[in-house]
């Protein structure tokens, strides 16, 4: 749905609202509308709704909302816009109805026909289209762009702008993630260790690492400990270096069709490798790995895929060979990731990991299944409400003042270390990886 | 229906500031429902007011104007009563949401209306305290909704329901002046007992600001057991005899043979689907008392014909109990699109006929019809799956309900237990409390809403209809 960057021949508004509404009463799947029953159980369990306390603001109204555009009494305007755009897609509501309503399916829908017709301003379409399109798909391009934010952070030049006052230029939202974000490795988890790690001792089975885009150029070390995790616990890893990314943004973002293309050459990738299951340890990449079958719902490699994707946690906390593991003395407490939970149906086995540690004493984060406001680009297009979200979440982290806050996606980790800096927690309080606590254990234990 | 007058819209913004009120498209679909299926109806402003004394400025403009007011806390409802059937404002109560006090001396919580019931169980349960009234709304339910429309729950059998926890109020009548009710005495007659008369009202008396609820101590202990039954009457017998042996279980609550299809065929928690009837009884009180009784009704389960019969041994194990009888809802929202849960209520002892009669008016309208519910006070949920998108079904089903509401009538119980009458139920309404009946109540109304703005049609049928009506969305205009 890539919208072209000129604005020539700019249709009329109404003439544009009347085709996105003719395109929303088409793309909206009736059954699912019909199948809420208004009971309000999600409403609990939605952040933007705890915030707001607005009906609008809430799954129930929001699925109303989309039902009144379908029946045809609503118009779908300006607000209806930035009320789907308010939510942040954490599928907290899914797990919690009573009547198995699929909110993320509606939302796709909704955003897909929102994106086709989108009035969005040139900067932003201009971003969505290098970055999104001309950069996640492309490895290579996304370590040459870590290479240059690694060359700013570590050449002084960081420290040069900072003092210049340039970086006043930024909202607020945008210079704390300057503050935070990590130094970017100069190369990938495949240029480290390269395709091919053998299992420790006889293997259990084979599995393919899918090492995501973002997560592979600022998180590399934390891909190469999830190889040497699976490698001590008995699992051959094989890294087709063919993949890309994933897709989930482009999808959550209306670009459903750029995500198709996604992953198919990822289906592809990882049925080459012929691996028993696909494996990752990033919640975000694997709900969307998971539902590649919804994606592409008559592709059998979308089905193949589907039924091999686990979370790292998940094989090692049940089919691998226990990790051996030396002592860490720390108060450790985790931040769910809301896709790796609420559509991978994933906690308790990250939790049983941190908890296995010797030395660990975990803690429950009250709250911990609500989303941190991250939630892929949100806390960049809707920084007030993120921040808010944030504020709460680093009450929680504040008054509990663990040692650490593991977390289970890169996206979530970000946004954990940009919270504790506002907070100014951050040298109290570490954010990890689970997989690098996990790692940290490995290494102090006694060979 | 129609805009709110300009003026009206100038004191009310005024009054509340410009956050607080809304009339543009977005916020008048998303409060012109609640939870009941089939009924919407568009307002024509929507306000969230943020004190007693913006609720009376609220109603006096109202009144001035002579725009109906329909109070709402989460819109849970099952019978239409926050739906605006006649357009009007909305008036909002979530962001009266703080517990004002919890009185460990008198055993009293005052909260304002807008408080979670989840919340305030929490709150007080932290205390070594109770309130006992557990709607299965609870999580996103408000107090004053519970009080509205005087809300049950699984405990409804030992503990009685909203309206025996509630001892005083804070309400502003149509005319914007605040009267208070009761208090925190036991003890009070001074006059007409103008609390119990407002709890239940359904918003058609007063808007609730402030309640004091009355709180017992945390019971110590509890557990359940489950009892199935080849024979429906065999399960009726037990819970009528459980009774006559003087035992009162905290819960006794019963799944049909339909629901007990469902449920299994959904959450495969291991029931055998050709028993008649599934009971599930939980006791809380003191350890010894709570093992004695589950005993004793054990004994006069098997007595009274039970294939089998389980006491929990391990919390985790009455866990999985309870979640046979939790997941009858989800399993039924999975089977269809529209769910309709009804709520007709009859006599303990009656219930065996009225369970052979539901499942009769079922099959004579070729519909599914699932009963579960509250066995230990009479109150049951016939619920159909349905889908409002066929209207042959959707007049049969509006048929079978009033043949069950009416069979209920007939066997002494009544058209709803806890759910209230609102606009669904309103047609019925007579045949429960008969024609002078109906006049009193009519003349309750008048004394405090003369113009008849608060939260109009609902309770009272509308004029010459028996019938339920469904209201069609109107089209809203850009």
């Amino acid at each position: 749905m890539a919208t072209s960057l000129e604005t020539k021949e700019e249709p009329s508004l109404e003439a544009r609202t009347a085709r996105l509404w003719k395109h929303l009463q088409e793309a909206l799947d009736a059954d699912e509308l019909e199948n809420c029953m208004r009971c309000g159980f999600c409403q609990p369990a939605c952040p933007t709704f705890q915030e707001t306390g607005y009906e609008a603001a809430s799954p129930r109204g929001r699925i109303a909302l989309m039902k009144a555009v379908k029946d045809g009494f609503l118009v779908p305007d300006e607000a209806f816009r930035s009320q789907l755009d308010l939510c942040l897609g954490c599928r907290a509501c899914e797990p919690a109805c009573p009547s198995g309503v699929r909110y993320g399916r509606l939302l796709e829908q909704a955003r897909e026909a929102l994106a086709a017709h989108a009035p969005t301003p040139w900067p932003i379409r201009l971003a969505r289209k290098v970055v999104f399109a001309g950069v996640f798909p492309h490895p290579r391009r996304l370590q040459r762009l870590g290479r240059l934010l690694r060359f700013y952070q570590t050449s002084g030049l960081q420290r040069v702008v900072r003092k210049s006052g340039l970086l006043r230029l930024l909202p607020a939202h945008l210079r704390d993630m300057e503050a935070v974000l990590p130094v970017p490795s100069p190369r990938g988890v495949v240029e480290t260790i390269g395709t091919r790690i053998p299992a420790k001792g006889a293997p259990v089975a084979t599995v393919g690492l899918f090492r995501g885009c973002v997560m592979d150029v600022l998180y590399t070390e934390t891909n190469v400990n999830l190889a040497r995790l699976l490698s001590e616990a008995g699992f051959e890893v094989i890294i087709p270096p063919e993949q890309t990314c994933c897709g989930a943004l482009h999808a959550h973002t209306g670009d459903t069709a750029l995500a198709r293309q996604l992953a198919r050459r990822n289906i592809a990738a990882f049925r080459r490798a012929g691996v028993d299951f696909v494996v990752l340890a990033a919640g975000g990449c694997g709900a969307m790995l998971q539902e590649y079958a919804h994606l592409l719902p008559d592709d059998e490699g979308a089905r193949w895929m589907g039924e091999r994707v686990r979370d790292a946690s998940q094989l090692l906390a049940s089919c691998g060979r226990p990790l051996p593991l030396g002592r860490v003395e720390a108060t450790v407490t985790y931040q769910d990731s809301c896709h790796l939970r609420n559509v991978m149906g994933v906690h308790r086995e990250v939790r049983q990991l941190l908890s296995s540690i010797p030395g660990v004493t975990f803690r429950e984060l009250p709250e911990a299944d609500r989303c941190c406001g991250s939630a892929g680009v949100y806390n960049l297009t809707q920084p007030e409400m993120a921040g808010r979200i944030l504020e709460r979440k680093m009450g929680h982290v504040a008054r509990l003042s663990p040692d650490l806050v593991a977390t289970g996606n890169p996206g979530c980790l970000l946004q954990m270390q940009l919270g504790l800096h506002r907070a100014g927690l951050d040298g109290a309080v570490r954010a990890m990886h689970w997989v690098d606590v996990v790692a940290e254990a490995l290494d102090a234990a006694p060979r | 229906m129609g805009k709110l007058p300009d003026a009206a819209k100038r004191e009310l913004l005024a009054a509340l500031g410009a956050d607080h009120v809304r009339d543009d498209p977005e916020a008048l679909v998303a409060y012109s429902y609640d939870a009941t299926p089939l009924v919407q109806a568009m307002p024509d402003a929507v306000v969230f007011p943020g004190s007693t004394e913006e609720v009376a400025a609220v109603l006096r403009i109202a009144s001035r104007y002579g725009i109906p007011v329909i109070p709402r806390g989460s819109g849970t409802n099952l019978s239409a009563g926050t739906v605006p059937v006649a357009g009007g404002i909305v008036l909002v109560l979530t962001r009266l949401n703080r517990i004002l006090e919890i009185d460990e001396e008198n055993l009293t919580a005052t909260v304002q209306p807008g408080v979670i019931t989840q919340h305030l169980h929490q709150t007080v349960e932290a205390r070594g305290l109770f309130y006992p009234p557990d709607p299965g709304s609870m999580r996103i339910a408000t107090i004053g909704g519970n009080i509205a429309e005087c809300a049950g729950g699984l405990r409804g059998l030992k503990y009685g329901t909203t309206k025996d926890y509630v001892l005083g109020l804070e309400a502003v009548l149509m005319s914007g002046e605040v009267i208070r009710t009761g208090g925190k005495l036991v003890k009070d007659v001074a006059g007409y007992d103008l609390t119990r008369l407002l709890v239940g009202s359904e918003g058609t008396l007063a808007v609730i600001t402030e309640a004091t609820l009355r709180l017992l101590p945390k019971p110590e202990h509890r557990k359940v057991m489950s009892a199935l039954f080849d024979d429906l009457y065999g399960a009726a017998r037990a819970v009528s005899s459980i009774i006559a042996h003087r035992i009162i279980p905290c819960t006794l609550e019963f799944m049909d043979r339909a629901t007990v299809q469902v449920v299994e065929d959904y959450a495969r928690v291991g029931l055998p689907t050709d028993i008649a009837a599934f009971l599930l009884i939980e006791q809380d009180g003191p350890e010894a008392v709570v093992e004695r009784d589950l005993q004793r009704i054990a004994a006069i389960c098997e007595a009274c014909g039970a294939r089998e019969v389980r006491v929990a041994a391990t919390e985790e194990e009455g866990e999985a109990l309870r979640t046979a009888r939790r997941a009858a809802l989800s399993a039924l929202a999975r089977l269809r699109p529209t769910t309709i849960l009804e709520d007709a209520t009859v006599p303990r002892a009656q219930i065996a006929p009225m369970v052979e009669r539901i499942t009769q008016i079922a099959k004579k309208y070729d519909l599914l019809i699932c009963t579960f519910g509250h066995a230990g006070d009479g109150n049951l949920h016939p619920t159909c799956p349905t889908d409002a998108r066929d209207p042959d079904e959707i007049a049969r089903v509006e048929q079978a309900f009033e043949e069950i509401f009416a069979a209920a009538i007939e066997l002494g119980g009544t058209i709803t237990g806890e759910h209230g009458v609102g606009a669904v139920k309103a047609p019925y309404l007579e045949w429960k409390v008969g024609a002078a009946g109906l006049e009193v109540l009519k003349g309750i109304k008048r004394a405090f809403d003369p113009q008849g703005l608060l939260n109009p049609g609902k309770i009272f049928p509308p004029d010459g209809r028996k019938r339920k009506v469904i209201h069609r969305v109107p089209h809203v205009h850009a």
